[in-house]
């Protein structure tokens, strides 16, 4: 079990800046995610942790030990690191016990072999040829390879990407299990939130190269500190207000907000925290439903607050239906945060 | 490898302005119009038999595919000089054909020598270094690919000429550079067709007129030309990438129904094998029925057989493992060195037989006398001319093994060599073997640099066919020519049937 320090990296392709000035601590058995969108750096983040490629400048350590830095780098097959690649990488000339044999070397022993490929949940496919294999399953052989010589940590480039969703959802899950039971500190990339946000302890949001924020799913969520990372991670609703003395005075009212906020600011709302009703508390706006998205368990509604014309939107349960057309009464009924203008 | 090249530098900046005048001739311009004029009507030709034979083979329904498959590489197993005297004889002017058709009120049949004789010749005997490679990158091909331009409502022509013809460039341009470069350098095809071109000029000026510098400055100004060959070669190549990327199990193509186009794709298939295959196995059976009838000397034969098969054996292997190195640079460390390097490789493919053979015979009597004239020598002239096979057919390969599952490997704790032992080798194990094949198969056919550099009283079957030749004899080649063949078919069949 190893924790994870990269300090100020650097790394150019050209004249493309990948990396740019990259710092993130992750602990010791911690499930982290690095999330953001395609082209920011995250790819190339994790192959330069990995080691296949050198950086232009910075350090990466893995348990206190340094794996590249000014003067120094260890090159991938003495870092100890499981990588688990987006294609999954696995040996065609080998079935999947000698996929997983190849990463034990000379200690490979059938015994342990089959106490991973349990682990995993492929029992009984050991001499199956990988061709043959389906996605989850070639996806789970990657897995048990990577974790089979017991790393520090395992790496995984966008694990769930090329599975279809039913799949994804299921082996997420079960991903988070063999990992947590193996007990090891894992990174993995993606650009899908909802896999960072559900799977992750650790989420660190990444943007042209460099990290924006890097907390728990919730700080991320809940109290994004720059206007970007509100607008990524989930739908966000922003609007002007003025904050003093722990509230915060906008279009929908009064609201309770970070006693730190003062002066006008960026109220941003969670689709979540606002409320429809025919009728509501008597701070709650007018507005009419413009549109409906209903995705079985939820709806967003959008709606246009009559006062100012304003469009917002609504996360609710999926009943009861709501209609374009609707004269509503809009207000916040959950929490929100504030960003200095 | 640099070697050859240094001699003919030293040869010609010795000579100066006399190397110049034998260059600044009209007759000159003449002969590299020729040349080149020759070798680019017999890649286009080559490449126009041997894509729709890949395809027929590989994706379609052809009745026979198996059979016609080995029969479309065989031809690798006839040497030109053989394939020419073949055509020569059955359809010149006094050939089979002539005596056929003079009942019938033919009197003369108009020559064939010359370009289109020359043409004809290497066209046929040729192709099958296009076919190899574009077969191989037929069989790789993703159908996902086919299958989504299909789902974008595009027809099956337009799918073939816009998605998998532009895959096809790669193993279009590899092969189709080998061609072009055998062409410049053949001197047997074209010298019995009588056909003037770089090499007999050059062999002429050698071995007639004793003109060293004219020979080495005309050699200098061939090896310009296929330098020039090179660079527009290189630029063909595209960067990207010919592994499949996306995981879940790997899916046959489907193949297509030719219905009633099978009719015209077998008539096809028949007239190449026909001409490239049948005609001249069935003039050299007639030749040794012939022979038969007087004496054969069978000791000599199976004594060429075995020199043959050593000499081309020891450089199969050495250039299939030499290929390895040289290929991992080029596709793995893609930079300006590797680049070189591997452009290197192919100079010694780029030489003519007859050029590289004089070099080293001038290294064996200056510098290193005890290698003149021994079967090392030999060997290593087989190597340096033949290499490039061995390395465009592992490069292709490689290209097709995911960088990534070498990271894999190397994450799961081996050095590089060790990955390209335990993984890369194994994944490109059969390009390897493929490339030493080829290599033997070409070695075996090799004349000019043969009757140069082999020791004295090693004779193989090459030498043995050319003298017979020579001299008119040729009942006297036509048993050796037929063993040669043999000696050649195994190889191929395995280049072939391991798919």
């Amino acid at each position: 079990m190893s924790s994870i320090t990269c300090i100020d990296l650097r790394k150019s392709f050209g004249d493309v800046r990948a990396v740019d000035g990259f710092s993130l601590d992750v602990a010791e058995g911690t499930i982290a995610a690095l999330l953001g969108p395609s082209g920011c750096g995250k790819t190339t983040t994790l192959r330069l942790i990995a080691g296949f490629e050198r950086p232009d400048a910075g350090t990466v350590a893995v348990g206190g030990r340094t794996l590249a830095g000014p003067g120094e780098f260890v090159p991938p097959e003495r870092r100890r690191i499981g990588v688990v690649f987006q294609d999954y990488a696995l040996f065609p000339h080998y079935d999947v016990a000698g996929n997983v044999a190849y990463a034990l070397g000379r200690r490979a022993d059938s015994r342990r072999i089959r106490e991973v490929l349990d682990l995993v949940g492929l029992g009984g496919l050991a001499d199956r040829s990988v061709n043959e294999l389906s996605g989850g399953q070639q996806q789970r052989v990657a897995l048990a390879r990577a974790l089979a010589p017991t790393p520090d940590l395992v790496l995984l480039d966008e694990p769930f990407s090329n599975l279809e969703a039913g799949l994804r959802e299921r082996l997420r899950e079960e991903v988070r299990e063999i990992l947590g039971e193996a007990g090891v500190t894992a990174l993995f990339v993606t650009h899908d939130q909802e896999e960072a946000l559900s799977l992750a302890e650790q989420v660190a949001v990444m943007r042209a190269g460099r990290i924006e924020q890097s907390g728990t799913p919730e700080e991320i969520y809940s109290r994004p500190n720059s206007r970007w990372v509100a607008e990524f991670v989930g739908e966000i609703e922003i609007m002007p207000g003025d904050a003093s003395e722990g509230r915060v005075a906008c279009e929908l009212g009064s609201l309770p907000i970070d006693p730190s906020r003062s002066g006008p600011v960026d109220v941003l709302v969670r689709p979540e925290s606002v409320a429809i009703g025919i009728n509501g508390p008597s701070a709650a706006a007018e507005a009419e439903v413009t549109g409906r998205r209903f995705y079985g368990h939820d709806q967003l509604v959008e709606l246009r607050l009559r006062s100012s014309g304003r469009t917002i939107r609504s996360r609710r349960l999926g009943f009861p239906a709501w209609h374009p057309g609707d004269h509503v009464r809009v207000w916040i009924d959950g929490p929100v945060d504030a960003l200095p203008r | 490898m640099a070697l050859p090249l240094a001699y003919l530098v030293v040869v010609v900046a010795g000579a100066g302005s006399e190397a110049l005048d034998a260059i600044w001739r009209p007759r000159t311009a003449r002969l590299i119009l020729r040349s080149a004029g020759l070798a680019a009507a017999v890649t286009a030709t080559a490449i126009a038999i041997a894509v729709p034979l890949a395809w027929l083979t590989v994706r379609t329904d052809l009745p026979g595919r198996r059979l016609w498959t080995v029969a479309a590489a065989l031809p690798l197993v006839i040497p030109s000089y053989i394939g020419a005297y073949a055509i020569l004889s059955a359809l010149g002017p006094q050939g089979l054909l002539q005596d056929l058709l003079s009942p019938a009120g033919v009197e003369r049949l108009p020559s064939i020598t010359g370009f289109p004789g020359a043409w004809l010749t290497l066209a046929l005997f040729t192709y099958p270094f296009v076919f190899l490679p574009v077969r191989a990158a037929l069989r790789r091909l993703d159908p996902q690919l086919e299958e989504a331009a299909l789902g974008m409502g595009r027809r099956p022509a337009d799918v073939f000429r816009t998605v998998v013809l532009p895959q096809l460039v790669p193993a279009m341009g590899a092969g189709g550079l080998l061609v072009a470069l055998y062409v410049l350098s053949d001197f047997g095809a074209v010298s019995i067709m009588r056909f003037d071109s770089f090499t007999t000029s050059i062999y002429t000026l050698y071995r007639a007129s004793f003109d060293r510098i004219g020979a080495a400055s005309l050699a200098t100004l061939l090896v310009v030309l296929m330098l020039v060959l090179l660079w527009l070669e290189a630029r063909t190549r595209r960067p990207g990438a010919l592994y499949r990327s996306a995981p879940g199990a790997a899916r046959e193509p489907r193949t297509i129904p030719l219905g009633r186009w099978r009719w015209p794709a077998l008539g096809f298939c028949s007239v190449v094998a026909g001409l490239a295959l049948v005609l001249p196995v069935a003039v050299l059976v007639y030749w040794s029925l012939q022979s038969v009838a007087g004496e054969v000397d069978w000791a000599a034969v199976a004594s060429a057989a075995g020199n043959s098969l050593l000499a081309s054996g020891l450089a199969a292997v050495v250039a299939a493992l030499a290929a390895i190195p040289i290929a991992v640079l080029a596709v793995r460390f893609r930079g300006p060195f590797a680049g070189s390097v591997e452009r290197l490789s192919y100079t010694g493919h780029a030489l003519p037989g007859i050029v590289v053979a004089l070099a080293l015979v001038f290294v064996g009597t200056r510098v290193v006398a005890d290698l003149y004239q021994t079967l090392a020598m030999l060997v290593f002239a087989f190597v340096v001319l033949f290499l490039p096979l061995a390395v465009g057919i592992t490069r292709a390969s490689l290209l097709q093994v995911s960088p990534r599952v070498e990271e894999a490997a190397r994450s799961l704790g081996r050095r590089p060599f060790a990955v390209l032992r335990t993984v890369t080798g194994p994944l490109i194990s059969s390009g390897v073997l493929a490339g030493g094949a080829l290599v033997f198969l070409t070695a075996v056919k090799e004349l000019p640099a043969t009757l140069i550099l082999a020791p004295i009283g090693f004779e193989t079957l090459a030498i043995q066919i050319w003298k017979a030749t020579r001299v008119g004899f040729f009942e006297a080649g036509a048993i050796p020519a037929l063993v040669l063949l043999a000696i050649s078919a195994l190889p191929l069949y395995w280049l072939t049937a391991r798919d």
